[in-house]
């Protein structure tokens, strides 16, 4: 029978996977930004799955919200990523570095 | 095993599949097909447990909209991406390390007997005698409208944070002054000219 568990252990190894991404790329800033829509999706399947499991409509009602903001972040990223890419002819973090900081 | 495992097995298995498709794929436009999978198959799992108004949002704004954006920037900046590898091997081993001990912690804990709540037999929207868009809409436009018209406004903010980031005025382009052409006003156009008139010549119609 499926349980609760098997939900958020889902959402528990796609959230890793997004964190291993943030690491191992680094220097790609487009491939940033699909992880942490990667962490979002996983946080929603967690919301999606509680909100079922324990008859509590707010949990879908947080993911709506969530979908919002994530896409807004995602627009404005994308944004600012064209900016940079039209201003420096690159997207490598590691060149990123005109702050000196 | 029921039906329902075996659909959850499956569809997990492709969405962990795909999102590492996602991490791992050396070319970009490739990482978002994955992530579309990914989705679409989050949206599937949606489905099985009953959230039809989330699932049919994700397939329809975030497919529909946001992976398509990245498609489109993915395919419009010309990338050159084997800079961008270096140092992918060389920190893949400590990386997996870590990921793989914060899954193992995090599965342990879930799998402890707490969550071992099964599926309640109807959905709780179905129990109301309602379908599952009445139910989440009666929430957001009572409890949640403030909440709902944030999100509107940051919806248009970002709108507008897009457009002048990316708006590009280049001199000595042609173009209409919208705001001088409304606050124009009728002195600045019309002039008018007194006209001595003349007598009219006799015997001429």
């Amino acid at each position: 029978m499926i349980t609760l568990g098997h939900f958020l252990a889902l959402g528990a190894v796609l959230f890793c996977i997004a964190v291993a991404g943030i690491f191992i790329n680094r220097k790609n800033v487009i491939v940033l930004l699909m992880c942490i829509e990667l962490m979002l999706l996983s946080v929603n399947i967690n919301f999606v799955a509680f909100s079922r499991f324990l008859g509590d409509v707010s949990g879908q009602i947080f993911v709506f919200f969530i979908l919002t903001v994530a896409a807004a972040e995602a627009a404005i990223g994308l944004a600012i990523l064209v900016t940079l890419f039209r201003n420096k002819r690159t997207i490598n973090v590691a060149e990123l570095d005109s702050l000196k900081g | 095993m029921s039906y329902e495992l075996a659909a959850f097995w499956a569809f997990a298995t492709v969405t962990v599949l795909a999102a590492l498709g996602v991490i791992l794929s050396r070319n970009p436009v490739h990482a978002v097909l994955s992530l579309v999978l990914a989705f679409f198959s989050t949206a599937c799992l949606w489905l099985l447990l009953q959230a039809e108004f989330l699932g049919v949002v994700l397939v329809l704004v975030y497919i529909g909209a946001v992976m398509v954006l990245f498609l489109f920037v993915v395919m419009m900046l010309d990338i050159n991406t084997t800079p961008l590898r270096e140092g992918f091997v060389g920190y893949l081993p400590l990386t997996g390390a870590v990921v793989v001990v914060m899954a193992a912690e995090m599965v342990m804990l879930i799998g402890s007997k707490r969550f071992e709540v099964t599926l309640p037999g109807s959905d709780p929207a179905a129990a109301a005698g309602k379908s599952n868009i009445e139910w989440i809409g009666e929430t957001l436009f009572s409890k949640y409208i403030l909440p709902f018209e944030i999100a509107a406004v940051i919806l248009t903010v970002a709108l507008i944070v897009a457009v002048m980031l990316t708006l590009r005025r280049r001199p000595g382009t042609k173009h209409q002054d919208a705001s001088r052409q409304v606050t124009v006003k009728r002195e600045d156009r019309v002039r008018l000219v007194k006209v001595a008139s003349e007598p009219r010549q006799e015997g001429n119609p």
